[in-house]
């Protein structure tokens, strides 16, 4: 099975986050960038269904800033192929736009089944994988956890919905799933693997053809979601704020002697 | 250019998502902007349990056909796509959940109209679309304008009240032929419903929850003791169950469990809407995370803005004693 993985960049929201002066986008000059965990999570779910399975997996993504440690990083892992899409993406990519761009790249690749990340942290105007799959006229399934070959023109894939319900769906190949989660955490690259793939392996770079579309929708401003109604945050040492805690719950009747 | 809104009901197993109620209460403050109508649009089959509910809404638009039963992304967007090109609204709203997401992005790729994601707002002002979202995992409100005629807008559960979308009325009931059978690329098999036998967290009166500030499979015993010194149960938001480090079945969340608990303590959970949505309705919630930003502030009651490996122990050490 040719498996195809899109990955992207964005902010790891482990980090401040800041807007910049015009307050229309994030402050990019000292953002630090991360895969996205989502398509980590795409990649691990790739990398599995090869093990078990056979087949090949590529990874795919638009050139952004620190974006081939990552593609390397998936290399390491065990992914076949690593495509770059060079372009002028450093200012961000609407989501529309990514997937113009990756669908017109991976019309030129081998592709039975495309997984990516359910979402981003970024992606406004939605996610690229189902824009993707209506690009390439795939079918698409979104949120979706646990992915097995049926016979080898289909997969059945279980979307997740509120309250641990799932529904099971068998989809014909190819497809483009959004993965919610890998049925194993993703797993690690050690440096020193990363290390030599950088030194022996050469990113491949396939351009992106035809024009890219917008968002389709302008952003005005940026902000932070108001404290209107907020905690009472307990200020002190470690030690006065577990006491305070205590005697709040005491009053609330959640300790009882 | 059309003043209609529209809202794409969300059902599953006859019940309607709440969420399209919190839509349709919005949708009636959007069509006053407009001057037109709320249009609640619902595919599936046998529906008139939830046409029943939709009495918010001035037209109920019901697609009904056997093949429509179960949700599939194909076959819905197929329908609703005939519907939409059709009718062509200022305004659709689709509920940001898993099969909301397969559809708002489905539609705007096959429309081509434009498409707002994870929206806590949406306005009409000057006649201009006007949205919101809450990204970057919760941290950032984007607020931005659509110029075009028809948009989509997928809208974060839990962002408007759902009381004024419960509202009791006498729609018109429209029958909309399904569209022409098309490709069934994606077939519904089965509904799979959570095992039993692990502690159910939606019965536990006191939820202590870990997320990803905990860091490390091994430091989960820490949140676990103070979970035991409250008498309460251990919970957890997606990316520990993800990690592997907890089953399915303590998860939180748009994914996961919904919980109402007196008592919800958040340690090392920064509070994404995805998180959020399943545990705002807890009595008391109070908060342990090192970022005074972090989102799950704006719902907590109470806030310690502190490193959880200083305050955990203490907190488990004074409880027990204080017992």
């Amino acid at each position: 099975m040719e498996i195809v993985v899109p990955v992207k960049m964005v902010p790891d929201l482990v980090e401040e986050l800041e807007v910049d002066a015009e307050g229309r986008d994030l402050d990019r000059s000292f953002l630090k960038l991360r895969l996205n965990e989502f398509d980590e999570h795409a990649v691990e779910e790739a990398l599995l269904l090869k093990e078990r399975h056979g087949g090949r997996v590529a990874v795919v993504a638009l050139d952004t800033a620190e974006v081939d440690e990552a593609l390397y990083t998936c290399l390491a892992k065990g992914a076949d192929r690593a495509i770059k899409v060079p372009g002028d993406f450093a200012a961000g990519v609407s989501s529309h736009a990514a997937a113009a761009a990756l669908a017109s790249v991976i019309r030129g690749l081998p592709h039975d089944l495309i997984l990516t990340g359910v979402q981003a942290a970024d992606d406004r105007d939605g996610q690229v994988g189902i824009l993707l799959a209506e690009a390439l006229g795939l079918p698409h399934v979104s949120v979706v956890s646990g992915v097995e070959p049926v016979g080898e023109r289909a997969v059945t894939a279980r979307q997740e919905y509120a309250g641990g319900v799932m529904a099971e769906f068998e989809v014909d190949l190819p497809c483009v799933l959004g993965i919610q989660a890998a049925r194993e955490a993703p797993r690690y690259a050690p440096v020193s693997k990363v290390r030599q793939v950088m030194k022996t392996v050469t990113l491949e770079e396939v351009p992106a053809a035809g024009e890219l579309p917008g968002p389709g929708s302008t952003v005005v401003r940026l902000a932070r979601p108001e404290r209107g109604g907020g905690a009472q945050v307990l200020e002190g040492s470690p030690e006065e704020v577990a006491d305070r805690l205590v005697s709040i719950l005491r009053d609330k009747g959640f300790v009882t002697r | 250019m059309n003043r209609d809104i529209f809202v794409v009901v969300e059902h599953l197993d006859r019940a309607t998502a709440d969420v399209s109620f919190e839509m349709l209460g919005r949708a009636r403050e959007l069509a006053k902007a407009t001057d037109g109508q709320v249009v609640a649009v619902a595919v599936g089959n046998d529906l008139r349990g939830v046409a029943a509910e939709l009495g918010a809404a001035d037209t109920v638009m019901l697609c009904q056909h056997p093949s429509l039963a179960h949700y599939t992304p194909e076959a819905h967007q197929r329908a609703l796509a005939a519907i939409l090109r059709a009718r062509a609204p200022r305004v659709t709203l689709v509920a940001n959940t898993a099969m909301g997401m397969d559809l708002a992005a489905g539609l705007s790729g096959g429309l081509g109209w434009p498409l707002v994601a994870y929206c806590r707002h949406a306005r009409i002002e000057d006649d201009r679309i006007q949205a919101t979202s809450q990204i970057y995992g919760g941290k950032i409100l984007v607020e931005a304008q659509v110029e075009a005629p028809s948009a989509l807008l997928s809208i974060l559960a839990g962002s408007f009240p759902a009381d004024a979308g419960r509202a009791a009325g006498s729609p018109v009931i429209e029958e909309v032929p399904p569209p022409p059978a098309g490709p069934a690329r994606v077939r519904f098999k089965r509904l799979i419903r959570p095992e039993g036998g692990d502690v159910d967290i939606t019965r536990a009166a006191v939820l202590v929850s870990v997320g990803r500030g905990i860091q490390s499979k091994d430091n989960i015993p820490l949140v676990e003791e103070l979970a035991e010194a409250l008498g309460g149960a251990l919970a957890s938001s997606r990316p520990i169950v993800d990690q592997g480090w907890l089953p399915k079945t303590r998860q939180v969340g748009k994914s996961g469990m919904t919980v109402k608990p007196k008592l919800y303590v958040a340690v090392g959970i920064s509070g994404a809407p995805e998180h959020v949505e399943g545990m705002r309705g807890a009595e008391l919630i109070v908060a342990v995370n090192t970022d005074r930003n972090a989102p799950i502030f704006n719902v907590a009651h109470y806030g310690v803005v502190s490193d959880l490996f200083d305050v955990l122990p203490l907190l488990t050490e004074k409880l027990k004693a204080a017992k």
